[in-house]
């Protein structure tokens, strides 16, 4: 499965800016309503990117509505989707509890069975929590093409910091056999991500994580990434490329054309035309020489 | 070989799991026990970690060898477990706030004290690059005699009415004043200055039942600065909780929150490199180099912090239980001066 080189996000639309708290305030005013999300979903599709990589935020399922009431427009259009959005399970979590936050988002005939009998059986059953949860957020892309789905840097990173490994074979494994697609992982700890998932067996994953110049969140440092972009068997895609503004696209997007092995990059924009720069400057410089053929990949022929 | 710390956490909400998953990965630590008491969290520990579980905290506590242990329980809770910890020789890292009454804060500085053990507090923005630098600016005179400050934290914690959980119950340190209002005073505290007077405090309702969604006070420093203080849980126009302190001094003013600090001078600083006129810092020059990333650097900063203080056998600069307790003494001003 080939990804697009350049890949577009939704941070812009949902409030998040790394650099600046007030900068987000008005992003959230000016993206207030789905048609000015739509807008510029539409202007990325004019300058040929067809991948919307988004959280499972409450507010993409109105987006999901519209592209499946357009299926000519949307034809070619693709959603990586990462999941969860984590800010509701948080605040859930504090207030109720993990049991009680589970209560809140399991779907309704599970949570009419989350009585005693519910609950024993969910205590030896995570894994099957899990898929619940997962298929509770896959919900609303229904009918909507997702070829990689990915798990958000919060719950990949506290699942690699708890050391609790086999969470992600069972994901892993879950992601390709229900939805037929390829598992993503988003994660601000790459290096040592690399090396746990290889350790339980996941080959030549996708692995989204900050890369940037300056080396921004890339903690343990530039130079180990950089070792891992040379030498690791992963597919990576560069994220928080301009280290949330720090750097200027061209130097940033330039930087990046040293590591063939960068298949895709990340990224948002408001406005057509640094959408059109920066797709421009990713064609220019991501080469993708190295890029290996996997049997992972030939397996699942997605 | 350095032998590893042996750490222990109690409380496993979010706080203490995210506390898990970043001292489990630190090269100088080997996390060997976790405590709660829900069984679902424990099983999955039991299921998926190698760490011992325990329903009991002393239970723990005597059964293992721990060098220190991070309590992230609710409040009403931390008298009891932190004092425990203690006096059993523990090192202790503990949520904020610190206690909800102001004698039992005394008494477990004391006891840290006469035990001679490391003691820390969440107060985890101290290790935010940028209210660093905030510190390290005022430390340095650049805006000459502060006049005013205003300190916010606006945030989506309750945003309808609803009851029933820790958070609705003013006994057990629920309300927006120990849980939000009590991070910002501590910024102002360590930052700009002590609060010793309020005025005119409001502790108000919104959503919430038994407690208050919003602080709003005046507060005078023991520097005689004056400043105006507005934390407000119930504002879903925050993505998530964002804090802001403003100073306002004789030679300019500084604007600081967690991604930026701008700075306007009257004259030009050369000294600090800084201009007439505006200059922004972003968190991105100021971020505090970490080993692993959850939720934040400081989150992580703070872990190692406490780490080294053990380690170095240095009591620690940052966040210690007198420095929370002097804050827990704001918080008990707050709400004396409310109920006039």
């Amino acid at each position: 499965m080939k990804m697009e080189k350049a890949l577009f996000g939704d941070n812009q639309f949902f409030a998040v800016n790394h650099l600046s708290d007030e900068k987000s305030r008005e992003q959230a005013i000016m993206f207030k309503d789905d048609a000015s999300i739509i807008r510029v979903l539409d202007q990325a599709r004019e300058v040929g990117i067809n991948t919307f990589m988004c959280t499972t935020h409450d507010r993409i399922a109105n987006i999901c509505d519209y592209i499946r009431a357009n299926p000519v427009a949307y034809r070619d259009f693709k959603i990586y989707p990462c999941m969860p959005y984590a800010h509701k399970y948080a605040n859930a979590v504090t207030d109720f509890g993990i049991l009680g936050a589970l209560k809140q988002y399991i779907p309704g005939n599970i949570l009419s069975t989350f009585t005693k009998g519910g609950v024993a059986y969910l205590r030896k059953d995570f894994i099957g929590l899990m898929e619940i949860l997962i298929d509770a957020e896959m919900k609303m892309f229904r009918d909507i093409s997702t070829p990689v789905i990915f798990i958000q840097n919060v719950l990949v990173d506290m699942i690699l910091g708890l050391n609790m490994l086999d969470v992600f074979k069972e994901y892993d494994s879950y992601i390709r056999k229900k939805y037929n697609a390829e598992p993503g992982y988003i994660s601000m700890n790459l290096p040592a991500l690399h090396d746990a998932l290889h350790l339980i067996g996941i080959e030549n994953p996708i692995i989204c994580s900050s890369i940037n110049k300056i080396g921004f969140r890339m903690p343990g440092g530039k130079a180990v990434y950089e070792k891992y972009l040379r030498e690791g068997r992963f597919r990576p895609i560069a994220m928080q490329v301009l280290a949330a503004g720090a750097i200027r696209p061209k130097e940033a997007v330039e930087y990046l054309g040293q590591f063939p092995k960068i298949e895709s990059v990340l990224f948002g924009a408001s406005s057509k035309s640094h959408i059109a720069e920066t797709k421009e400057l990713i064609e220019q410089n991501i080469s993708r020489k190295s890029r290996p053929f996997h049997k992972t990949i030939m397996q699942n022929n997605i | 070989m350095q032998m590893k710390l042996k750490a222990g956490i109690i409380g496993l909400g979010k706080m203490g799991i995210s506390h898990a998953a970043i001292v489990c990965p630190h090269p100088s630590v080997d996390l060997v026990a976790v405590c709660d008491t829900s069984t679902l969290v424990l099983d999955a520990f039991k299921k998926f970690s190698r760490v011992n579980i325990y329903k009991d905290f002393r239970t723990m506590i005597d059964a293992e060898d721990l060098d220190f242990v991070i309590i992230a329980s609710p409040t009403r809770f931390h008298y009891e477990m932190v004092s425990y910890a203690l006096k059993k020789g523990i090192h202790t890292f503990c949520e904020k706030p610190l206690s909800l009454t102001i004698e039992e804060g005394k008494e477990l500085d004391k006891l840290s004290k006469e035990k001679k053990l490391i003691n820390q507090v969440g107060y985890h923005n101290h290790f935010i690059g940028t209210f660093l630098e905030l510190k390290r600016l005022l430390d340095k005179k650049v805006l000459g005699d502060l006049v005013h400050f205003t300190a916010e934290s606006y945030g989506p914690v309750v945003t309808k009415e609803k009851g029933g959980t820790w958070r609705s119950d003013p006994h057990e340190g629920g309300g927006c004043l120990f849980d939000y209002a009590s991070h910002v005073i501590n910024l102002v505290q360590e930052i700009i200055g002590r609060p010793v007077k309020v005025n005119g405090s409001v502790l108000k309702k919104i959503y919430s039942k038994g407690v208050e969604d919003a602080v709003y006070s005046i507060l005078t420093l023991e520097n005689g600065v004056s400043g105006v203080l507005e934390v407000n849980w119930s504002d879903e126009t925050y993505r998530k909780m964002s804090t802001l302190l403003t100073v306002f001094g004789k030679n300019g003013k500084i604007i600081c929150d967690a991604t930026e600090i701008k700075i306007y001078l009257k004259e030009a600083n050369n000294r600090e490199n800084l201009k007439r006129g505006w200059t922004i810092k972003y968190i991105t020059d100021l971020a505090l180099p970490v080993n692993f990333y959850l939720r934040g650097e400081e989150y992580s900063a703070q872990i190692d912090n406490l780490v080294d203080c053990i380690l170095q056998n240095k009591p620690s600069k940052i966040n210690t239980f007198k420095q929370a307790l002097q804050t827990d003494e704001v918080i008990e001003l707050l709400v004396e001066d409310s109920k006039n």
